[in-house]
Protein backbone atom coordinates (compact mmCIF):
# COMPACT_ATOMS: atom_id res chain seq x y z
CA UNK A 1 0.00 0.00 0.00
CA UNK A 2 2.83 2.19 0.61
CA UNK A 3 5.78 0.50 -0.83
CA UNK A 4 6.55 2.76 -4.09
CA UNK A 5 7.45 1.41 -7.29
CA UNK A 6 11.25 -0.37 -7.22
CA UNK A 7 10.85 -0.32 -2.99
CA UNK A 8 10.71 -3.65 -1.28
CA UNK A 9 8.31 -4.29 1.78
CA UNK A 10 11.38 -4.67 4.41
CA UNK A 11 11.43 -4.93 7.90
CA UNK A 12 11.33 -1.21 7.85
CA UNK A 13 8.27 -1.10 5.97
CA UNK A 14 6.46 -3.73 8.50
CA UNK A 15 7.46 -1.82 11.74
CA UNK A 16 5.34 1.50 10.63
CA UNK A 17 2.92 -0.71 9.00
CA UNK A 18 2.25 -2.31 12.63
CA UNK A 19 3.10 0.83 14.68
CA UNK A 20 0.22 2.53 12.40
CA UNK A 21 -2.28 -0.45 13.17
CA UNK A 22 -1.45 0.45 16.64
CA UNK A 23 -2.44 3.64 16.32
CA UNK A 24 -5.48 3.13 14.81
CA UNK A 25 -6.85 0.89 17.21
CA UNK A 26 -5.99 3.33 20.06
CA UNK A 27 -7.64 5.59 18.52
CA UNK A 28 -10.53 3.71 17.90
CA UNK A 29 -10.84 1.31 20.44
CA UNK A 30 -11.72 3.37 23.51
CA UNK A 31 -14.76 5.70 21.65
CA UNK A 32 -15.86 1.82 20.22
CA UNK A 33 -15.56 0.36 23.62
CA UNK A 34 -18.00 3.22 25.47
CA UNK A 35 -20.45 2.95 22.48
CA UNK A 36 -20.95 -0.72 23.20
CA UNK A 37 -20.74 -1.02 26.87
CA UNK A 38 -23.25 1.86 26.93
CA UNK A 39 -25.87 -1.28 25.41
CA UNK A 40 -24.55 -3.35 28.53
CA UNK A 41 -27.48 -5.09 30.19
CA UNK A 42 -24.94 -5.59 33.18
CA UNK A 43 -24.43 -3.56 36.37
CA UNK A 44 -20.75 -3.56 35.98
CA UNK A 45 -18.49 -2.13 33.30
CA UNK A 46 -17.84 -5.04 31.26
CA UNK A 47 -16.59 -5.69 27.49
CA UNK A 48 -18.26 -7.43 25.90
CA UNK A 49 -21.12 -6.81 27.68
CA UNK A 50 -23.02 -9.98 28.78
CA UNK A 51 -26.00 -9.38 27.45
CA UNK A 52 -27.72 -6.32 25.82
CA UNK A 53 -30.43 -3.36 26.77
CA UNK A 54 -31.31 0.28 26.77
CA UNK A 55 -31.24 0.02 30.48
CA UNK A 56 -28.66 3.09 30.57
CA UNK A 57 -29.86 5.51 28.00
CA UNK A 58 -33.46 4.88 30.30
CA UNK A 59 -31.32 5.74 33.06
CA UNK A 60 -29.92 9.00 31.12
CA UNK A 61 -33.07 10.27 30.03
CA UNK A 62 -35.84 8.84 32.43
CA UNK A 63 -33.93 11.17 34.79
CA UNK A 64 -35.11 14.24 35.12
CA UNK A 65 -31.72 15.67 36.12
CA UNK A 66 -30.42 14.25 33.08
CA UNK A 67 -32.98 15.65 30.82
CA UNK A 68 -32.58 19.05 32.50
CA UNK A 69 -28.68 19.20 31.77
CA UNK A 70 -29.58 18.61 28.46
CA UNK A 71 -31.93 21.43 27.85
CA UNK A 72 -29.28 23.33 28.92
CA UNK A 73 -26.45 22.32 26.92
CA UNK A 74 -28.75 22.44 24.14
CA UNK A 75 -29.78 26.09 24.73
CA UNK A 76 -26.42 27.39 25.92
CA UNK A 77 -25.12 25.87 22.32
CA UNK A 78 -27.79 27.09 20.21
CA UNK A 79 -26.91 30.59 21.72
CA UNK A 80 -23.22 30.17 20.93
CA UNK A 81 -24.28 28.60 17.41
CA UNK A 82 -26.49 32.43 16.60
CA UNK A 83 -23.68 34.57 17.98
CA UNK A 84 -20.75 33.06 16.99
CA UNK A 85 -22.08 32.38 13.07
CA UNK A 86 -23.46 35.54 12.76
CA UNK A 87 -19.97 37.59 14.34
CA UNK A 88 -18.10 35.33 12.38
CA UNK A 89 -19.82 35.63 9.05
CA UNK A 90 -19.60 39.17 8.83
CA UNK A 91 -16.19 39.72 10.02
CA UNK A 92 -14.86 36.69 7.14
CA UNK A 93 -16.86 38.41 4.63
CA UNK A 94 -14.75 41.69 5.34
CA UNK A 95 -11.84 40.05 6.22
CA UNK A 96 -11.73 38.20 3.08
CA UNK A 97 -12.94 40.88 1.03
CA UNK A 98 -11.38 43.93 2.62
CA UNK A 99 -8.66 45.89 1.57
CA UNK A 100 -7.12 47.24 4.51
CA UNK A 101 -3.72 47.42 6.49
CA UNK A 102 -3.19 44.69 9.29
CA UNK A 103 -5.54 42.20 7.78
CA UNK A 104 -3.43 39.56 8.93
CA UNK A 105 -3.37 41.25 12.22
CA UNK A 106 -7.13 41.09 12.67
CA UNK A 107 -7.37 37.80 11.52
CA UNK A 108 -4.62 36.77 14.31
CA UNK A 109 -7.10 38.76 16.94
CA UNK A 110 -9.98 37.18 15.72
CA UNK A 111 -8.90 33.34 16.21
CA UNK A 112 -6.03 33.83 19.03
CA UNK A 113 -8.95 32.70 21.81
CA UNK A 114 -7.72 29.09 20.19
CA UNK A 115 -3.98 29.63 21.71
CA UNK A 116 -5.11 30.85 25.02
CA UNK A 117 -5.66 27.68 27.28
CA UNK A 118 -9.72 27.56 28.02
CA UNK A 119 -8.91 27.13 32.03
CA UNK A 120 -7.64 30.77 31.84
CA UNK A 121 -10.23 32.24 29.53
CA UNK A 122 -12.77 30.45 32.05
CA UNK A 123 -11.44 32.00 34.66
CA UNK A 124 -11.12 35.60 33.55
CA UNK A 125 -14.87 35.08 32.29
CA UNK A 126 -15.70 33.95 35.86
CA UNK A 127 -14.01 37.12 37.41
CA UNK A 128 -15.89 38.68 34.86
CA UNK A 129 -19.39 37.41 34.79
CA UNK A 130 -19.22 37.32 38.82
CA UNK A 131 -18.64 41.04 39.19
CA UNK A 132 -22.08 41.54 36.43
CA UNK A 133 -23.81 39.30 39.18
CA UNK A 134 -24.16 36.98 36.15
CA UNK A 135 -22.82 33.51 36.71
CA UNK A 136 -25.29 30.72 36.49
CA UNK A 137 -27.05 31.97 33.11
CA UNK A 138 -27.30 30.47 30.57
CA UNK A 139 -26.87 33.48 28.20
CA UNK A 140 -23.20 33.95 30.51
CA UNK A 141 -22.01 30.17 29.35
CA UNK A 142 -23.12 31.48 25.62
CA UNK A 143 -21.03 34.36 25.34
CA UNK A 144 -18.23 32.63 27.05
CA UNK A 145 -18.87 29.96 24.44
CA UNK A 146 -18.89 31.93 21.68
CA UNK A 147 -15.36 33.65 22.83
CA UNK A 148 -14.03 29.76 21.92
CA UNK A 149 -16.56 29.16 19.07
CA UNK A 150 -15.69 32.51 16.97
CA UNK A 151 -12.37 31.26 15.66
CA UNK A 152 -13.69 28.01 14.87
CA UNK A 153 -16.26 29.76 12.32
CA UNK A 154 -13.33 32.60 11.15
CA UNK A 155 -11.57 30.06 10.02
CA UNK A 156 -14.24 27.61 8.23
CA UNK A 157 -15.71 30.77 6.48
CA UNK A 158 -12.51 32.51 5.32
CA UNK A 159 -11.51 29.18 3.94
CA UNK A 160 -15.53 29.38 2.03
CA UNK A 161 -15.13 32.67 1.12
CA UNK A 162 -12.06 32.55 -0.48
CA UNK A 163 -13.22 29.68 -2.55
CA UNK A 164 -16.25 31.58 -3.91
CA UNK A 165 -16.18 33.01 -7.14
CA UNK A 166 -16.23 37.12 -6.41
CA UNK A 167 -17.23 37.79 -10.11
CA UNK A 168 -20.93 36.08 -9.78
CA UNK A 169 -21.39 39.40 -7.23
CA UNK A 170 -20.26 41.20 -9.40
CA UNK A 171 -22.26 40.45 -12.42
CA UNK A 172 -25.68 40.78 -10.24
CA UNK A 173 -24.04 44.48 -9.48
CA UNK A 174 -23.75 45.48 -13.13
CA UNK A 175 -27.15 44.29 -13.62
CA UNK A 176 -28.68 46.38 -11.17
CA UNK A 177 -28.75 44.32 -8.46
CA UNK A 178 -27.48 46.93 -5.21
CA UNK A 179 -25.48 45.47 -2.80
CA UNK A 180 -28.00 44.00 0.10
CA UNK A 181 -29.93 41.98 -3.20
CA UNK A 182 -26.49 40.69 -4.65
CA UNK A 183 -25.53 39.65 -0.86
CA UNK A 184 -28.64 37.93 -0.28
CA UNK A 185 -29.80 36.13 -3.49
CA UNK A 186 -25.97 35.02 -5.05
CA UNK A 187 -23.41 35.22 -2.58
CA UNK A 188 -25.39 33.82 0.58
CA UNK A 189 -26.96 30.91 -1.59
CA UNK A 190 -23.50 30.04 -2.79
CA UNK A 191 -21.81 29.80 1.01
CA UNK A 192 -24.46 28.65 2.46
CA UNK A 193 -23.44 25.23 3.24
CA UNK A 194 -20.15 26.91 4.25
CA UNK A 195 -21.97 28.36 6.71
CA UNK A 196 -23.99 25.94 7.75
CA UNK A 197 -20.81 23.33 8.47
CA UNK A 198 -19.26 26.67 10.67
CA UNK A 199 -22.48 26.74 12.72
CA UNK A 200 -22.87 23.09 13.37
CA UNK A 201 -18.94 23.28 14.33
CA UNK A 202 -19.93 26.33 16.77
CA UNK A 203 -22.57 24.39 18.09
CA UNK A 204 -20.34 21.35 18.65
CA UNK A 205 -18.13 23.50 20.41
CA UNK A 206 -20.14 24.89 22.64
CA UNK A 207 -22.21 21.60 23.27
CA UNK A 208 -18.82 19.75 24.29
CA UNK A 209 -16.85 21.94 26.11
CA UNK A 210 -16.60 21.87 29.92
CA UNK A 211 -14.39 24.62 31.76
CA UNK A 212 -16.76 27.51 31.04
CA UNK A 213 -19.65 26.14 32.12
CA UNK A 214 -17.58 24.35 34.81
CA UNK A 215 -16.57 27.72 36.34
CA UNK A 216 -19.97 29.87 35.55
CA UNK A 217 -22.58 27.11 35.63
CA UNK A 218 -24.33 27.31 39.55
CA UNK A 219 -26.62 24.77 40.94
CA UNK A 220 -29.56 25.09 38.49
CA UNK A 221 -28.33 25.50 35.33
CA UNK A 222 -25.67 22.91 34.89
CA UNK A 223 -24.81 21.19 31.21
CA UNK A 224 -24.49 17.72 30.50
CA UNK A 225 -20.81 18.03 30.30
CA UNK A 226 -20.46 19.57 33.76
CA UNK A 227 -22.93 16.58 34.97
CA UNK A 228 -20.77 14.27 33.86
CA UNK A 229 -17.38 15.58 35.46
CA UNK A 230 -19.66 16.26 38.82
CA UNK A 231 -20.34 12.40 38.53
CA UNK A 232 -17.14 11.29 37.38
CA UNK A 233 -15.77 12.80 40.50
CA UNK A 234 -17.49 10.74 42.67
CA UNK A 235 -17.33 7.21 40.86
CA UNK A 236 -17.58 5.36 37.71
CA UNK A 237 -21.58 5.19 37.03
CA UNK A 238 -22.51 3.36 33.88
CA UNK A 239 -24.71 5.85 32.74
CA UNK A 240 -21.90 7.76 31.68
CA UNK A 241 -21.47 5.50 28.92
CA UNK A 242 -25.22 6.69 27.29
CA UNK A 243 -24.47 9.88 27.98
CA UNK A 244 -20.94 9.40 26.31
CA UNK A 245 -22.35 7.52 23.62
CA UNK A 246 -24.81 10.49 22.79
CA UNK A 247 -22.11 13.06 22.59
CA UNK A 248 -20.14 10.90 20.34
CA UNK A 249 -23.35 10.49 18.07
CA UNK A 250 -23.58 14.54 17.87
CA UNK A 251 -19.86 14.65 17.45
CA UNK A 252 -20.58 11.96 14.51
CA UNK A 253 -23.61 13.91 12.93
CA UNK A 254 -21.81 16.86 12.91
CA UNK A 255 -18.49 15.37 11.24
CA UNK A 256 -21.13 13.96 8.71
CA UNK A 257 -23.41 16.20 7.78
CA UNK A 258 -20.12 18.82 7.25
CA UNK A 259 -18.46 16.46 5.07
CA UNK A 260 -21.74 16.35 2.75
CA UNK A 261 -22.16 19.92 3.02
CA UNK A 262 -18.46 20.33 1.46
CA UNK A 263 -19.52 18.10 -1.60
CA UNK A 264 -19.19 19.72 -4.34
CA UNK A 265 -22.90 19.60 -5.74
CA UNK A 266 -23.42 18.54 -8.81
CA UNK A 267 -26.44 19.63 -10.87
CA UNK A 268 -27.81 22.34 -8.60
CA UNK B 1 -11.10 45.97 -8.61
CA UNK B 2 -10.53 45.81 -11.92
CA UNK B 3 -13.46 48.14 -12.52
CA UNK B 4 -11.57 51.09 -11.17
CA UNK B 5 -9.05 51.01 -14.23
CA UNK B 6 -11.83 51.44 -16.53
CA UNK B 7 -13.26 54.51 -14.58
CA UNK B 8 -12.52 57.46 -16.98
CA UNK B 9 -10.20 60.26 -14.64
CA UNK B 10 -13.32 62.80 -13.89
CA UNK B 11 -14.79 60.15 -12.32
CA UNK B 12 -12.10 59.48 -9.88
CA UNK B 13 -12.97 61.68 -7.30
CA UNK B 14 -16.49 59.56 -6.76
CA UNK B 15 -14.43 56.13 -7.01
CA UNK B 16 -12.37 57.55 -4.18
CA UNK B 17 -15.79 58.31 -2.43
CA UNK B 18 -16.76 54.53 -3.26
CA UNK B 19 -13.96 53.32 -1.74
CA UNK B 20 -13.71 55.29 1.36
CA UNK B 21 -17.20 54.10 1.87
CA UNK B 22 -16.49 50.14 1.36
CA UNK B 23 -13.93 50.64 4.17
CA UNK B 24 -16.42 51.95 6.54
CA UNK B 25 -18.48 49.23 5.44
CA UNK B 26 -16.29 46.70 6.01
CA UNK B 27 -14.82 48.31 9.57
CA UNK B 28 -18.76 47.93 10.66
CA UNK B 29 -18.72 44.11 9.56
CA UNK B 30 -15.62 43.43 11.72
CA UNK B 31 -16.47 45.81 14.85
CA UNK B 32 -19.22 43.23 16.42
CA UNK B 33 -16.95 40.48 16.45
CA UNK B 34 -14.09 42.88 17.65
CA UNK B 35 -16.28 44.06 20.40
CA UNK B 36 -17.55 40.71 21.35
CA UNK B 37 -13.37 39.96 21.94
CA UNK B 38 -12.66 43.08 23.71
CA UNK B 39 -15.49 42.63 26.19
CA UNK B 40 -15.63 39.05 26.48
CA UNK B 41 -11.98 37.76 25.75
CA UNK B 42 -9.42 40.88 26.31
CA UNK B 43 -11.23 42.56 29.27
CA UNK B 44 -11.52 39.21 31.11
CA UNK B 45 -7.62 38.83 30.53
CA UNK B 46 -6.48 42.20 31.44
CA UNK B 47 -8.36 41.11 34.54
CA UNK B 48 -6.66 38.77 35.46
CA UNK B 49 -3.14 40.36 35.04
CA UNK B 50 -3.77 42.99 36.85
CA UNK B 51 -5.55 41.01 39.66
CA UNK B 52 -2.19 39.24 39.48
CA UNK B 53 -0.18 42.33 40.13
CA UNK B 54 -2.47 44.24 42.83
CA UNK B 55 -4.63 43.35 45.70
CA UNK B 56 -4.85 46.85 47.73
CA UNK B 57 -1.53 48.33 46.03
CA UNK B 58 0.71 47.03 43.19
CA UNK B 59 2.65 44.30 44.14
CA UNK B 60 4.65 40.85 43.03
CA UNK B 61 4.33 39.10 46.12
CA UNK B 62 1.98 36.42 44.06
CA UNK B 63 4.60 35.86 41.40
CA UNK B 64 7.29 35.53 44.91
CA UNK B 65 5.07 33.31 46.36
CA UNK B 66 4.97 30.98 43.45
CA UNK B 67 8.75 31.14 43.03
CA UNK B 68 9.61 30.82 46.60
CA UNK B 69 7.25 28.01 47.17
CA UNK B 70 8.73 24.55 46.68
CA UNK B 71 5.76 22.81 46.12
CA UNK B 72 4.71 25.15 43.25
CA UNK B 73 8.05 24.92 41.74
CA UNK B 74 7.36 20.85 41.89
CA UNK B 75 4.14 21.30 39.84
CA UNK B 76 5.60 23.54 37.39
CA UNK B 77 8.20 20.96 36.82
CA UNK B 78 6.01 17.68 36.82
CA UNK B 79 4.04 19.96 34.18
CA UNK B 80 6.72 20.56 31.69
CA UNK B 81 7.89 16.76 32.50
CA UNK B 82 4.71 15.21 31.50
CA UNK B 83 3.94 17.50 28.63
CA UNK B 84 7.67 16.24 27.47
CA UNK B 85 6.70 12.54 27.68
CA UNK B 86 3.48 12.69 26.25
CA UNK B 87 4.75 14.73 22.95
CA UNK B 88 7.54 12.39 22.93
CA UNK B 89 4.95 9.48 22.54
CA UNK B 90 2.98 10.87 20.75
CA UNK B 91 5.67 11.81 18.26
CA UNK B 92 6.78 7.69 18.20
CA UNK B 93 3.01 6.55 17.85
CA UNK B 94 2.09 9.78 15.32
CA UNK B 95 4.62 9.92 12.69
CA UNK B 96 4.18 6.17 11.44
CA UNK B 97 0.46 6.65 11.01
CA UNK B 98 0.90 9.79 9.81
CA UNK B 99 3.53 8.55 6.92
CA UNK B 100 0.64 5.97 6.05
CA UNK B 101 -1.80 8.54 5.84
CA UNK B 102 0.57 10.44 3.79
CA UNK B 103 1.22 7.97 1.42
CA UNK B 104 -2.18 6.23 1.45
CA UNK B 105 -4.73 5.81 -1.84
CA UNK B 106 -7.34 8.78 -1.40
CA UNK B 107 -9.75 6.05 -0.28
CA UNK B 108 -7.59 4.67 2.65
CA UNK B 109 -6.22 7.74 3.63
CA UNK B 110 -9.84 9.25 3.96
CA UNK B 111 -10.76 6.19 6.28
CA UNK B 112 -7.60 6.85 7.94
CA UNK B 113 -8.59 10.82 8.70
CA UNK B 114 -12.14 10.01 9.83
CA UNK B 115 -10.51 7.55 12.74
CA UNK B 116 -8.02 10.49 13.88
CA UNK B 117 -11.08 13.08 13.28
CA UNK B 118 -13.61 11.08 15.20
CA UNK B 119 -11.86 11.39 18.37
CA UNK B 120 -9.90 14.75 17.77
CA UNK B 121 -13.85 16.35 17.66
CA UNK B 122 -15.45 14.46 20.58
CA UNK B 123 -15.58 16.04 23.76
CA UNK B 124 -12.80 15.58 26.07
CA UNK B 125 -14.53 14.62 29.14
CA UNK B 126 -15.93 11.77 26.99
CA UNK B 127 -12.56 10.51 25.46
CA UNK B 128 -10.59 10.80 29.28
CA UNK B 129 -14.19 8.80 30.57
CA UNK B 130 -13.62 6.24 27.93
CA UNK B 131 -9.91 5.71 29.41
CA UNK B 132 -10.74 5.20 33.22
CA UNK B 133 -13.33 2.92 32.22
CA UNK B 134 -10.72 0.60 30.29
CA UNK B 135 -7.89 1.86 32.98
CA UNK B 136 -10.10 1.56 36.06
CA UNK B 137 -9.09 -1.28 38.88
CA UNK B 138 -11.90 -3.14 37.75
CA UNK B 139 -11.47 -1.70 34.10
CA UNK B 140 -11.80 -3.49 31.31
CA UNK B 141 -8.37 -3.77 30.71
CA UNK B 142 -7.53 -5.40 34.10
CA UNK B 143 -10.77 -7.75 33.18
CA UNK B 144 -8.79 -9.04 30.13
CA UNK B 145 -5.35 -9.03 32.11
CA UNK B 146 -6.58 -11.55 35.20
CA UNK B 147 -8.63 -13.83 32.59
CA UNK B 148 -5.56 -14.59 30.43
CA UNK B 149 -3.72 -14.92 34.10
CA UNK B 150 -1.29 -11.92 32.87
CA UNK B 151 -1.26 -10.99 35.99
CA UNK B 152 -2.00 -11.85 39.57
CA UNK B 153 -3.86 -8.84 40.95
CA UNK B 154 -5.00 -5.96 38.78
CA UNK B 155 -3.06 -3.20 37.51
CA UNK B 156 -2.51 0.36 39.35
CA UNK B 157 -3.03 1.93 35.62
CA UNK B 158 -5.14 5.10 36.43
CA UNK B 159 -4.99 7.57 39.42
CA UNK B 160 -1.19 7.86 38.46
CA UNK B 161 1.24 9.74 36.32
CA UNK B 162 0.99 6.63 33.25
CA UNK B 163 -3.07 7.24 34.04
CA UNK B 164 -2.28 10.59 32.78
CA UNK B 165 0.01 10.00 30.27
CA UNK B 166 -2.17 7.02 28.67
CA UNK B 167 -5.46 9.77 28.38
CA UNK B 168 -3.38 13.35 27.04
CA UNK B 169 -1.49 10.97 24.55
CA UNK B 170 -5.05 10.07 23.76
CA UNK B 171 -6.20 13.13 23.57
CA UNK B 172 -3.76 14.80 21.74
CA UNK B 173 -2.49 12.28 19.15
CA UNK B 174 -5.03 13.69 16.39
CA UNK B 175 -3.07 17.20 16.81
CA UNK B 176 0.15 15.58 16.28
CA UNK B 177 -0.75 13.36 13.07
CA UNK B 178 -2.65 15.77 10.83
CA UNK B 179 0.33 18.51 11.65
CA UNK B 180 2.58 16.02 10.45
CA UNK B 181 0.34 14.42 7.70
CA UNK B 182 -0.06 18.11 6.18
CA UNK B 183 3.70 18.18 6.15
CA UNK B 184 4.17 14.90 4.92
CA UNK B 185 1.77 15.09 1.80
CA UNK B 186 3.64 17.46 0.61
CA UNK B 187 6.66 15.42 0.60
CA UNK B 188 7.90 14.38 -3.13
CA UNK B 189 7.94 10.33 -3.13
CA UNK B 190 9.95 10.45 -6.06
CA UNK B 191 12.52 11.71 -3.87
CA UNK B 192 12.75 8.87 -1.72
CA UNK B 193 12.76 6.56 -4.96
CA UNK B 194 15.68 9.23 -6.44
CA UNK B 195 17.64 8.25 -3.08
CA UNK B 196 16.83 4.03 -4.06
CA UNK B 197 17.98 4.35 -6.78
CA UNK B 198 20.94 6.07 -6.29
CA UNK B 199 22.13 2.80 -4.08
CA UNK B 200 20.81 4.10 -0.92
CA UNK B 201 19.14 1.36 1.33
CA UNK B 202 15.25 2.07 3.13
CA UNK B 203 16.96 3.19 6.21
CA UNK B 204 19.34 5.05 4.68
CA UNK B 205 16.71 6.98 2.22
CA UNK B 206 14.54 7.54 5.47
CA UNK B 207 17.42 9.41 7.43
CA UNK B 208 18.80 10.97 4.59
CA UNK B 209 15.96 12.27 2.78
CA UNK B 210 12.38 11.92 3.97
CA UNK B 211 13.24 12.25 8.06
CA UNK B 212 14.89 15.82 7.09
CA UNK B 213 11.95 16.79 4.64
CA UNK B 214 9.27 16.01 7.19
CA UNK B 215 11.56 17.66 10.34
CA UNK B 216 8.84 20.87 9.56
CA UNK B 217 6.18 18.76 10.67
CA UNK B 218 7.98 17.10 13.33
CA UNK B 219 8.63 20.79 14.97
CA UNK B 220 5.27 21.87 14.73
CA UNK B 221 3.21 18.99 16.12
CA UNK B 222 5.64 18.34 18.41
CA UNK B 223 5.78 22.10 19.75
CA UNK B 224 1.55 22.11 19.08
CA UNK B 225 1.13 18.84 21.46
CA UNK B 226 3.51 20.13 24.15
CA UNK B 227 2.09 23.43 24.49
CA UNK B 228 -1.46 21.96 24.34
CA UNK B 229 0.08 19.75 27.11
CA UNK B 230 0.36 22.81 29.33
CA UNK B 231 -2.69 24.22 29.85
CA UNK B 232 -4.54 20.73 30.24
CA UNK B 233 -6.92 20.46 32.98
CA UNK B 234 -9.88 17.65 32.69
CA UNK B 235 -7.50 14.96 31.78
CA UNK B 236 -4.92 15.22 34.41
CA UNK B 237 -7.80 16.04 37.13
CA UNK B 238 -9.70 12.65 36.56
CA UNK B 239 -6.97 10.18 36.02
CA UNK B 240 -4.12 11.22 37.86
CA UNK B 241 -3.85 10.80 41.52
CA UNK B 242 -3.62 13.37 44.63
CA UNK B 243 0.30 14.18 43.93
CA UNK B 244 -0.26 14.41 39.89
CA UNK B 245 -1.01 17.86 39.64
CA UNK B 246 -0.52 20.38 36.71
CA UNK B 247 -0.10 24.08 36.69
CA UNK B 248 -3.72 24.13 35.14
CA UNK B 249 -5.57 22.27 38.53
CA UNK B 250 -3.64 24.23 40.66
CA UNK B 251 -5.30 27.14 39.02
CA UNK B 252 -8.82 25.70 39.16
CA UNK B 253 -8.06 24.57 43.24
CA UNK B 254 -7.26 28.36 43.78
CA UNK B 255 -10.28 29.76 42.51
CA UNK B 256 -12.60 26.86 43.15
CA UNK B 257 -11.76 25.82 47.02
CA UNK B 258 -9.24 28.39 48.71
CA UNK B 259 -10.83 31.21 46.89
CA UNK B 260 -7.04 32.69 46.36
CA UNK B 261 -7.77 34.79 43.16
CA UNK B 262 -4.85 36.79 43.32
CA UNK B 263 -2.25 33.76 43.44
CA UNK B 264 -4.73 31.98 40.82
CA UNK B 265 -4.03 34.98 38.30
CA UNK B 266 -0.38 34.81 39.01
CA UNK B 267 -0.46 31.45 37.94
CA UNK B 268 -2.72 31.92 35.11
CA UNK B 269 -0.46 34.78 33.97
CA UNK B 270 2.65 32.39 34.42
CA UNK B 271 1.24 29.63 32.40
CA UNK B 272 0.05 31.90 29.84
CA UNK B 273 3.41 33.62 29.28
CA UNK B 274 5.18 30.19 28.79
CA UNK B 275 2.30 28.88 26.00
CA UNK B 276 2.82 32.84 24.22
CA UNK B 277 6.06 31.84 23.63
CA UNK B 278 5.58 28.03 22.81
CA UNK B 279 3.52 29.30 20.24
CA UNK B 280 5.80 32.20 19.26
CA UNK B 281 8.10 29.44 18.31
CA UNK B 282 5.40 27.52 16.26
CA UNK B 283 4.41 30.17 14.56
CA UNK B 284 8.15 30.07 12.59
CA UNK B 285 7.29 26.71 12.24
CA UNK B 286 3.74 26.01 11.06
CA UNK B 287 1.29 29.02 10.08
CA UNK B 288 -1.14 29.21 12.81
CA UNK B 289 -4.67 27.98 11.53
CA UNK B 290 -3.25 25.67 9.06
CA UNK B 291 -4.43 22.24 11.09
CA UNK B 292 -7.85 23.51 11.21
CA UNK B 293 -8.18 24.73 7.28
CA UNK B 294 -6.75 21.49 5.95
CA UNK B 295 -9.23 19.06 7.21
CA UNK B 296 -12.32 20.20 9.38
Amino acid sequence: MIAGPGQRTGPGTIAVLAVAAAAVVFLLAPVAIIVIVSFSGADYLSFPPPGLSLRWYRRFLGAAGWRRSLAVSAQVASLTTVFATSLGLAAALALVRGRFRGKGAVYAFLISPMIVPTIITAMGLYFFFARLRMTGSILAMALGHTVLALPVVVIILAATLQGFDRRLELAAWSLGASRLLALRRITLPLIAPGVLSAALFAFLTSFDELLIPLFLSGVEAQTLTVRVWNSLLLEVDPTITAVSSFLIAVTSTVLAASSLLRRPRGAA
Amino acid sequence: MSEVGAVPLAAMPAAAAAERREQWGQLALLLPALLALAALFVYPLLGILFRSVHKTDYTLEFYRHVFRTPVYLTVIWLTFRTAAVVTAICLVIGYPLAYVLARARPRMARLLVIVVVLPFFTSIIVRTYAWMVLLGRNGIVNQYLMDLHLVRAPLALLYNPSGVVIGMTYVLLPFMVLTLASVMRGIDPSLVSAAHSLGASPAQAFRRVYLPLSAPGIAGGALLVFILSLGFFITPALMGGPPDVMIAMLIEREVELTLNWSFASALAVILLVLTLAGYAVYHRVVRLGQLFEGHS
